[in-house]
């Protein structure tokens, strides 16, 4: 079965929707007509292109990796550098469009959920750029492991509000944000910054994503005059991963592949694997695949990597999973500390922990590719945030 | 109508809970089945779902406690939970198990009319009220669709936001629930925010039914190492309710 649309009521398959509490649905219909509005209105795809290439910097490079292709021996591998985008992530593609979106919208209000604080910072930064009140819910133990990623956010006017309840980690954040946007719906947008929670939101910040993919698409028939063999992203959410997928959505010779957080081993219980070890359920909004107990009560996830560790996981990969388009896969914090130290080395460049997961895993594959076969990694983000954390894993002492 | 979450502080004081509140004047008990991430509740009830599965409270423990109430009383009992612990166990199954039990009617605050199919599948051969939520943001259009979903009672969420204990009842209560009348004869309760007796007694003078929660889960919070004072205290406070509710509302 193939979709990439959802149907009239949000769903992929029979992933998504919208699960949420009756005072949000009028929100997120009006959000979802607001939406298809701009969608196909060439005046905001030309000031959203506008803002993207003057204030973030796209495109960036589809920059061949000789070193690292060399190091491993195999596959030629080539990196998408959403790290040299402004703030350092992909988190700004969909914070400049959520952001455009919000204005049209009336709304003077802006809240956030983030994990690692790469989202918190995008949206903090669109939120002083274009002067919207801004609060960023993160939880407890996230600020204290991103301590770096809070202060910029404070910098540029943000209020930081920390989450104590559940697991102090990203997915209370979410549901903080939720509670606060069921509270204040009629003045705030919620600038949700992965593909999940409820229909229309995995679809608009897949769609603002998806310039990572197009670019790509069109960089490597360029470079190279084919399409690559392998595109690899991780997945927390998944808004990296879909970003760079969809677009290679009907190029059914392209094998897609999203390296999920094994945490300290999957058979531990302790990672965040749902599409690879959870089961189908309704979390945050929408039917995916979630870490569930046997009684339907969400398990906490576990990742070294603050923006992975997260329970659920968009609608599309599930749906993705589901129908066998892309495959997922897992990589323990151990294996990522690999990774981060790999590219560093091999590449001079430092990659956030998150998407050091994806390049484990390409060290683990590309030696058994041939040379002609292309890969590409989708590098999501820049590590400077997560030195402290790679630091204690290796007991150096900043 | 009072809410209480099953198993905080344990199944067996939810049980004493539960008679005790149907002695102090209750007409229907919303039994929470607690979940991990309850999106719709403030902290009070957030900490209520947390005790409860710190204790291990499973949704089959629930239904088993209704099961074994139902020889002592029949006061009409509804559930209230999120949809992913009904959805893992199976829909068709919850159902079939809850009318076992004797379980009245299902209220399940992240289950809006749109994906509602499954549920209205599973309750249409059997005796299971479901009980949809207006909120105050709901468009006309959304009221009469939830109205006529709706079977039991309407649920009139009385704030645009989570359940806790508030000051005042806001002045949109009365123009909500006349909007509703206006669409449907079906009984309209109204709740979240509802936390005096002063405040029930004026709800109660345009709705058909008032819903505590929060204001109760508080005295079992306060009285979480004396069971008595725990008893006592909600006793107490549901009479003082009762009685606000009753001088108003003629049976
Ligand atoms: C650099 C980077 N990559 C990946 C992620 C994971 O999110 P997603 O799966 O939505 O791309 C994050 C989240 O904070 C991130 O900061």
């Amino acid at each position: 079965m193939k979709q990439t649309m959802p149907d009239k009521t949000g769903h992929f398959g029979e992933f998504g929707g919208r699960y949420v509490p009756e005072t949000l649905m009028p929100a997120l219909l009006e959000l979802e007509e607001a939406y298809m509005s701009i969608k196909n209105d060439s005046e905001f795809q030309v000031e959203f292109d506008y803002y993207l290439r003057q204030y973030a910097g796209r495109p960036n490079p589809l920059y061949y990796a000789d070193r690292l292709t060399e190091k491993l021996g195999g596959a030629k591998i080539y990196l998408k550098r959403e790290d040299l985008n402004h703030t350092g992530a992909h988190k700004i593609n969909n914070a400049l469009g959520q952001i455009l979106l919000a204005r049209r919208m009336g709304k003077k209000r802006i809240i956030a959920e983030t994990g690692a604080g790469q989202h918190g910072v995008a949206t903090a930064t669109v939120c002083a750029k274009f002067n919207l009140e801004c609060e960023i819910y993160m939880g407890e133990e996230d600020i204290q492991r991103q301590s770096l990623n809070v202060f910029r956010m404070r910098l540029m006017g943000a209020t930081v509000i920390p989450v104590t309840s559940g697991s102090r980690t990203l997915k209370d954040a979410v549901n903080e944000s939720m509670r606060d946007w069921v509270t204040n719906v009629r003045t705030t947008h919620l600038l949700i910054g992965s593909v999940v929670g409820a229909h229309p939101y995995p679809v608009i910040v897949r769609d603002f994503q998806s310039v990572i993919g197009k670019e790509t698409r069109e960089q490597i028939l360029a470079q190279e005059g084919c399409l690559p063999d392998q595109v690899i992203a991780c997945v927390g959410g998944g808004s990296n991963a879909i970003g760079i997928f969809y677009p290679f959505y009907h190029d059914e010779s392209v094998e897609l592949i999203g390296v999920e957080a094994g945490g300290e081993s999957v058979l531990s219980g302790n990672h965040s694997a749902s599409l690879g070890a959870g089961s189908i359920g309704v979390f945050h909004g929408a039917k995916c695949y979630v870490l569930q107990g046997e009684d339907g009560q969400i398990t906490p996830a576990h990742s070294i990597s603050a923006g992975l560790d997260y329970p659920g996981v968009g609608p599309e990969h599930s749906f993705y999973r589901a129908t066998g388009r892309a495959k997922y896969v897992s990589i323990e914090d151990d294996e990522s500390i690999e990774g981060f130290k790999l590219l560093s080395e091999t590449e001079g460049i430092i990659p956030a922990l998150e998407t050091s997961h994806a390049v484990a895993y390409i060290a683990s594959v590309a030696p058994q590719m041939n040379p002609s076969q292309i890969v590409i990694l989708c590098l999501s983000g820049r590590g400077d945030k997560d030195v402290y954390t790679v630091a204690e894993a290796l007991n150096v002492e900043l | 109508m009072p809410y209480i979450c099953a198993g905080d502080p344990t199944l067996d004081l939810s049980r004493e809970l539960l008679l005790t509140l149907e002695e102090a004047g209750a007409d229907l008990i919303e039994f929470g089945i607690p979940f991990s991430d309850p999106i719709a509740d403030g902290p009070i009830i957030q900490k209520a779902s947390e005790r409860s599965l710190s204790g291990g409270t499973s949704i089959d423990q629930v239904l088993n406690l209704v099961s074994s109430l139902r020889k002592e009383t029949d006061i009409p009992i509804a559930l209230m939970g999120y949809y992913n612990p009904i959805f893992r166990m199976g829909v068709d199954t919850f159902c079939q198990q809850a009318v076992d039990a004797g379980v009245d009617g299902v209220i399940i605050p992240d289950l809006p009319p749109e994906e509602a199919e499954p549920l209205l599948e599973s309750v249409s051969g059997c005796n299971l009220a479901t009980i949809f939520l207006v909120a105050p943001t709901s468009t006309s259009n959304r009221i009469v669709k939830i109205a006529e979903l709706s079977k039991g009672f309407i649920y009139c969420v009385s704030v645009t936001g989570v359940t806790g204990v508030r000051d005042v009842i806001s002045g949109q209560v009365s123009s909500m629930v006349s909007e509703i009348r206006s669409h449907t004869d079906k009984p309209i309760c109204v709740g979240f925010g509802v936390s005096t007796p002063e405040q029930a007694k004026q709800v109660a003078q345009i709705a058909d039914g008032v819903i505590v929660g929060s204001a109760i889960v508080k005295m079992i919070e306060k009285n979480l190492f004396d069971e008595l004072s725990m008893l006592q205290d909600v006793r107490r406070f549901a009479e003082g309710l009762s009685k606000g509710v009753k001088e108003i509302i003629v049976p």
